[in-house]
């Protein structure tokens, strides 16, 4: 953001010099997130899950390009080249797990990332074009994780292959049609498992263009803050670097640290046993799940079990299961309120932490059994995701009495320490 | 034009679901789940074990691994293949190199391989590069000779089913008569041919025999007393290692790891104070 009190490039070392002439790549860094990105002085930890869900994607990306040197893609020999990785090569179970667990810590990450976004309002103007940046970004995240997961081929991977890829032949008519044209056979098998393969290995690199936008787009506006009232003077922000480049390392080591522990000490926790058998067509599992990342749209899907205006459960539940994420799309227009925190809005933020608590137990219903009474549980709860977005938000947003907004973020810091008189001004 | 499609649209979603609501609870109350098998109050969960290498400071109890391997040549190789391991692997167990080659010459199951004379199907020798050969030569031939049953790889098992080792050391000394309180709730109850009880199984009735039955079936060169709960202890320790044969290395790694970024977090922490110190936020 080109704030006019931005610290401006000025390079003094005759090679950076030469550089900034022939192509600004460091000026473009500097800018971005360097001295030269003025920023909100009162972010808080939530405002570091961005960095950190970049780093879970660098991990991801080159844990992913070594395992792709070891790993092979085709159906008879896939389950033994991952077990190979795992025992004959150098390090190779250092990278499955670590590939594995950044999966799951990539997600974790996201998910606070996101909700950091429903709770400050930082899907509204100006930053709808992040907001939508990201939500495009989660879609690839999740077609990239589930053919991950696909590609040990292992029971799960393919069972959840299977049933994933059979939402296509809800589509009336021409449904089947797309599935078996899209796996290129009548069932997961090796045509399938290698595409997978292929746009397992492409789609981070689109991620990875994505985030650039997504991030561009953020810098003509600049960050919000956790009061989401607009930058007023220098004195709201500080530079990017080196407040925030130390804030993001400290939260790195922490990521890391939990990463670690995951890793080293837990590194089937988040999986299933069932992976670890090699996939058999002609045995389906006791229970088929995906990955708990997925659990809460799992739900959802399973919900539906009523052909309601004679449209199928199954279409029902498919379209719901996309809806629940394409809604997301359409929040910055649903959500009406010209005040951005949840901080401010007392109805919004009763309504937010029923959301939360709503998607954990669509979640825990997600990896359940599809027995009656989790059936049931996540019947009302997914009755209350939609509700919330289509129906209690936009009825909210235009109905409630919000609090009054601090002045400016400096207002804000300084109520904050105790000194509200111009005397005290100095907030250095 | 927004909020009104979407509000269309929710309540479209929150009809669907209530419909879907309305037949789940009734169809509940007239008439109620049955017990499932897994849920079934005569299924148990697995008998606690504890190992070495448990826990975030496991090592593998060398000796105890080499006689789970002895366990695992003598009852159960002749049904169960292993073939993600190979023998040159039981060097990090403790045999030395010499052993390991006798241990491979001697194995009762050839490598399958071509007659060099004749280019006939042939077996031959295993050496320490090789897995461990299936006992059977494909499924079928698996099948015929087990009931129609397959016995499953061992090579992950520790790994591959919820419970891991403590429930394969439930099976292996969890065979019995159903209780007297199941004969009493299903008096009609009758194992099904060719299936043995155990309650520790998911379905309760598994296809595999008991196999450790006698004091003394395998003599332990270590002294140790055969008892079939040790050799059971034993076996799922070798099964563990042989899933991970990598533990030992990720727990030092992963301890070093763990210091390292303890105290560059901290470390961090205090630059991130250094910077902000002068600065109200």
């Amino acid at each position: 953001m080109s704030f006019p009190w931005a610290k401006h490039y000025a390079p003094k070392n005759p090679f950076m010099r030469w550089m900034d002439e022939k192509l600004p790549l460091p000026r473009l860094v500097y800018n971005a997130v360097g001295a030269g990105y003025p920023v909100p002085r009162n972010l808080n930890y939530f405002w570091n899950f961005g960095v950190l869900a970049g780093v879970a994607l660098t991990i991801q990306i080159v844990t992913g390009i070594v395992l792709a040197m070891h790993y092979a893609a085709n159906a008879g020999v896939a389950f033994d080249s991952v077990e190979h990785i795992m025992r004959d090569v150098n390090g190779g179970w250092f990278l499955r797990y670590a590939h594995a667990t950044g999966a799951s810590m990539f997600f974790i990450v996201v998910y606070i990332h996101i909700f950091r976004g429903l709770f400050y309002g930082s899907y509204k103007a100006p930053r709808e074009m992040v907001w939508l940046l990201g939500v495009v970004i989660f879609l690839l995240m999740m077609a990239t994780a589930f053919m991950g997961y696909v590609l040990p081929w292992g029971q799960m991977s393919f069972w959840g292959a299977q049933v994933i890829t059979g939402f296509f032949s809800a589509i009336p008519g021409v449904g089947e049609t797309i599935r078996i044209w899209l796996l290129g056979g009548y069932a997961p098998d090796d045509a399938a498992l290698n595409r997978f393969f292929s746009l397992h290995y492409l789609l981070p690199f689109v991620i990875a263009a994505v985030i650039v936008l997504h991030i561009w787009a953020l810098h003509i506006p600049g960050s919000s803050n956790p009061t989401g009232v607009d930058v007023k003077g220098e004195q709201d922000t500080v530079p990017f670097h080196p407040y925030y480049t130390a804030k993001d390392g400290f939260g790195v080591g922490i990521f890391l640290l939990i990463f670690a522990s995951i890793l080293f000490f837990a590194p089937n926790a988040l999986g299933h046993p069932d992976n670890y058998i090699p996939a058999n067509p002609l045995q389906t599992p006791a229970e088929i799940v995906p990955e708990w990342y997925f659990w809460p749209f799992y739900a959802i899907l399973r919900s539906f079990t009523f052909n309601f205006l004679f449209i199928p459960a199954k279409l029902w539940g498919v379209l719901a299961m996309f809806g629940s994420i394409l809604l997301l799309f359409f929040l910055p227009w649903l959500d009406a309120s010209p005040v951005r925190s949840g901080n401010y809005r007392p109805k919004f933020r009763v309504a937010f932490w029923i959301l939360v608590v709503d998607v954990l137990v669509l979640g825990y219903c997600g990896g359940s059994p599809a027995h009656p009474g989790y059936v049931i549980t996540a019947q009302i709860a997914a009755i209350y995701y939609f509700a919330h977005f289509l129906i209690i938000l936009p009825w909210i947003s235009r109905s409630e009495r919000t609090k009054p907004l601090p002045n400016s973020i400096t207002e804000a810091v300084l109520a904050k320490h105790g000194g509200t008189s111009p005397a005290q001004s100095a907030l250095a | 034009m927004v909020r009104t499609l979407a509000g269309l649209v929710g309540i479209g979603f929150v009809l669907a679901l209530a419909c879907a609501l309305w037949t789940s609870v009734a169809g509940v109350i007239t008439s109620p789940p049955d017990h499932l098998i897994g849920d079934s109050k005569y299924h148990l969960a697995p008998k606690p074990l504890h190992l070495a290498s448990d826990g975030v400071f496991g090592k593998f109890d060398r000796r105890q691994v080499q006689r789970g391997f002895q366990v695992f040549t003598e009852v159960c190789s002749a049904c169960h293949s292993l073939k993600e391991v190979s023998f040159r692997d039981l060097q990090e167990i403790g045999y030395n190199e010499a052993e390991v080659k006798a241990i491979a010459k001697n194995w009762k199951i050839e490598q399958p391989s071509i007659n060099p004379d004749t280019g006939e199907a042939a077996t031959r020798p295993n050496l320490p590069s090789d897995h461990f050969p299936s006992p059977f030569a494909n499924e079928v031939a698996a099948r015929a000779a087990n009931n129609n049953a397959l016995p499953p790889d061992l090579s992950l098992m520790a790994k591959a089913r919820e419970g891991g080792a403590p429930y394969i050391y439930s099976i292996l000394t969890g065979y019995q008569q159903p209780s007297a309180a199941l004969k009493k709730d299903f008096p009609d109850f009758t194992v099904p041919q060719g299936l043995n009880f155990n309650p520790y199984f998911p379905t309760m009735n598994i296809a595999m025999a008991q196999q450790l039955k006698t004091e003394g079936q395998v003599e332990y060169t270590d002294g140790t007393r055969p008892t079939v709960d040790q050799m059971a202890q034993d076996v799922s320790a070798f099964l563990v290692w042989a899933a991970e044969p990598k533990l030992e290395a990720r727990h030092q790694y992963g301890f070093m790891a763990i210091i390292f970024l303890i105290i560059a977090s901290g470390l961090a922490y205090g630059a991130y104070r250094e910077v902000w110190a002068d600065v109200k936020h």
